[in-house]
């Protein structure tokens, strides 16, 4: 089996895991409890999402591999997640502008690869879909309420888009193994959806004029932030410390 | 769903109506529409049955346990060889949930899901979709948070009667 399929499954498998494992740090520490309720559904959301690229992708390695052992016993390097799902929660405002970063992007991506030629691929993506047409709603919701709000919640709205920008670009530069949709062709539509919520919430997208960002890279390789470690430890603790630990 | 060709077809599903949703134990797997063919003698060996069942959510931790609750179900039928399959295409949605399945569940105080042509909106602050209550069946409700106890209810509350209520969201 071809070992780009593989690859590809896996970031998408990662990157799922990864948002899904910081946004459950939320659980019983959000702002009040129906956005404390609302964070931790995204995070099962996503980690039923990333089950089924992993169950997907232990099939096509075929052997010992199951979904357990690419979630618990692969290394830093190994990982392919996106940096930008890696960075810290920082406050409720970070953590609401990475979502909606991420979830915009993954839209566009879903609605390409559930039409594409792997079925198992784009079985995955269509189920998941309606799900992220959710978890877009809910964020770009909060990004405008934030960056619309106080002069408070919009200055910490400005600094996570100073923080977060960055690892933006990366979603739209195709690794080796991104060859079933064109990333790169996402850009122009991501842009447009993510400027106009940008300006509903009174922010000014960095897209638009400004200073160019120098975009940050790597994370699809393998070559993480320091913050991947950290979560890796928490994440992988018990399969470590107990092998083939069940209860 | 497939219809029951034959009497052995028809014993299946009928213990299979027997199994309910752990997580809203009224509603059964059939009623939920998430039992998708049931295949008798699959090449798998002599009395081999396959189910094959499809999530609703894929984030449902209640998957797994109507898997294992399917298995005992048949076990206890006197089957054998049982394997439960999981599909994911064509893709679980609320328009699936039987009609007796909705009676039941506002009979257990959830409302049942909207038919999906009236709502799935994804229009940012779209107005509250029209949920009747299911204590005093008034449509002048709520919602207090569009995600609730699982990943298939909303939380909403009812203005006349004031009872907070789930509301099964269309999906």
């Amino acid at each position: 089996m071809s070992s780009l399929l593989i690859d590809y499954t896996l970031h998408l498998a990662d990157t799922t895991l990864i948002l899904s494992q910081r946004n459950s740090e939320w659980c019983g520490h959000g702002p009040i409890l129906e956005q404390d309720i609302a964070i931790t559904n995204i995070s099962l959301d996503l980690l039923g999402q990333s089950r089924n690229f992993y169950q997907y992708a232990a099939k096509l390695i075929g052997g010992e591999a199951s979904e357990d052992s690419l979630a618990y016993l692969r290394k830093e390097r190994e990982f392919k997640n996106l940096l930008l799902v890696e960075q810290p929660n920082g406050d409720w405002g970070q953590t609401i502008l990475r979502q909606y970063l991420y979830s915009q992007f993954q839209y566009l991506l879903f609605d390409k690869l559930q039409q594409c030629a792997d079925e198992q691929l784009a079985a995955i993506a269509s189920k998941s879909i309606k799900e992220t047409a959710y978890h877009v709603r809910w964020s770009s919701e909060w990004v405008i309420r934030l960056g619309d709000g106080t002069e408070e919640s919009r200055n910490r709205m400005l600094k996570a888009i100073d923080e977060l920008w960055r690892y933006t670009g990366e979603m739209f530069v195709p690794a080796a193994y991104e060859t079933i949709v064109g990333v790169s062709e996402l850009k122009i539509s991501w842009e447009v959806k993510v400027n106009a919520v940008l300006s509903e919430a009174s922010l000014i997208p960095p897209s638009e004029g400004g200073e160019a960002v120098f975009m940050q890279s790597g994370g699809k390789e393998g070559r993480h932030t320091e913050h991947i470690g950290y979560i890796l430890t928490e994440l992988q603790y018990m399969q470590r410390a107990y092998p083939a630990a069940q209860w | 769903m497939v219809a029951a060709t034959t009497i052995e077809q028809k014993k299946v599903w009928a213990i299979l109506e027997t199994v309910t949703d752990p997580e809203v134990p009224v509603l059964t797997i059939t009623d939920l529409g998430i039992v998708r063919d049931v295949i008798l003698h699959p090449p798998l060996g002599d009395g081999g049955i396959e189910v094959i069942i499809t999530p609703t959510y894929t984030g449902c931790p209640a998957m797994d346990m109507i898997a294992m609750n399917i298995k005992l179900a048949l076990i206890e039928n006197g089957f054998r060889n049982i394997k439960i399959t999981s599909v994911l295409s064509p893709v679980w949605t609320t328009d699936w949930m039987s009609e007796a399945g909705k009676q039941k569940l506002k009979e257990y105080g959830i409302a049942p899901p909207n038919p999906r042509q009236q709502v799935c909106n994804n229009d940012l602050f779209a107005p509250d979709e029209a949920v009747q209550c299911p204590q005093c069946n008034s449509h002048h409700t709520h919602r207090i948070s569009e995600f609730g106890s699982t990943a298939c209810k909303s939380l909403y509350q009812c203005d006349d009667c004031k009872e907070p209520f789930d509301y099964f969201k269309c999906h």
